[in-house]
């Protein structure tokens, strides 16, 4: 057991008992995007990581020839902070892409903030669970298009048409690599979700403009 | 020893599960001896000093956060940490987004 004093500590946020206000913002997104590379990009601390287990019976859909009875998975799941102030933390939460993991979404997006949905455009059908995810929980997002290099850049125009999209969802591109284009991303999604706060409610019939 | 050994197979947390950003405040009284706690109770106890959150305790402990999240359950039935949840009014603190926004601006 690690009791070393090596620990970086979450800014006390003063008297005996207080603590600082942590909020969470969610990296989703299709397998192998490029959450992780956007958590790494963006943390204080190096990216942590903690595990969950997955008990369902795993062979049938895990496709793992050779290992009959599979009956536990790991999961890992990578997250990151952000000291905003001594009283404000900001969390990051890769979401886990692969379907058989999206059990867990509830479990790290419930409070969120808001969420970062990374698009490849040569994957582009890859990002919609997410999008579907949080469009039916009423939970600000944007969709950031991982700009690999080679890749041609679509229009923005164009990925927002075929992603089918409310026109009032931020769509950027970004660089996952880059600390300042992830940034920006995240900056854009908070002030997205004070637009949507701001925002007079909609009308009751629900028809989108 | 498997993870879920350590909580004698327990698959949840007396009460409501804990949110993975839940901080979690030891408060620095006497333990209790007894069979009530193991290694693994007793290490979240030290790492949670300083209010720290549930998530990054798991990482911490090298435990999953399932396990974690019972673990500290029981601490808190002991009296022994204070938890404290995220607030649902945090996500319509408009100030307070600002502050993030600016916060966030300043990386």
């Amino acid at each position: 057991m690690d009791f070393d004093g090596s620990d970086q500590p979450v800014p006390d946020g003063g008297e005996l008992g207080s603590a600082p206000v942590a909020v969470k913002i969610s990296i989703a997104g299709g397998f192998g995007v490029g959450k992780t590379t956007m958590v790494g990009a963006l943390t204080e601390i190096q990216p942590l990581r903690t595990e969950e287990c997955m008990t369902e019976p795993g062979a049938a859909i895990d496709h793992n020839d050779g290992v009959e009875n599979k009956r536990t998975t790991t999961v890992a799941m990578d997250f990151g902070r952000i000291t905003i102030s001594s009283d404000v933390v900001v969390y990051l939460f890769g979401m886990p892409g692969q379907s058989r993991f999206w059990f867990m979404w509830d479990d790290l997006s419930r409070g969120a903030l808001g969420a970062v949905v990374l698009a490849d455009t040569r994957r582009l059908a890859d990002c919609f669970p997410a999008i579907d995810y949080f469009e039916h929980r009423d939970t600000p997002f944007v969709v950031a298009l991982n700009c690999f290099e080679g890749v041609r850049q679509h229009e923005l125009d164009e990925v927002r048409l075929a992603l089918d999209i409310d026109r009032h969802v931020p769509v950027v591109r970004c660089d996952a690599r880059e600390r300042e284009s992830c940034r920006d991303t995240l900056v854009t999604l908070v002030n997205h979700s004070i637009d949507m706060l701001e925002a007079p409610a909609p009308a009751p019939s629900g028809t989108a403009v | 020893m498997r993870p879920y050994a350590l909580v004698r197979g327990r698959t949840r947390p007396s009460g409501e599960a804990l949110d993975v950003i839940a901080m979690v405040h030891t408060l620095g009284l006497p333990t209790p001896a007894g069979p009530d706690l193991g290694p693994e109770h007793l290490a979240l106890l030290e790492h949670a000093h300083t209010p720290m959150s549930v998530a990054d305790l798991a990482s911490r402990i090298d435990l999953p956060l399932g396990v974690v999240r019972i673990l500290l359950g029981d601490l808190r039935d002991l009296g022994l940490v204070r938890i404290h949840r995220p607030r649902p009014a945090h996500l319509t603190d408009v100030r307070l987004l600002r502050e993030v926004a600016d916060g966030l601006r300043r990386l």
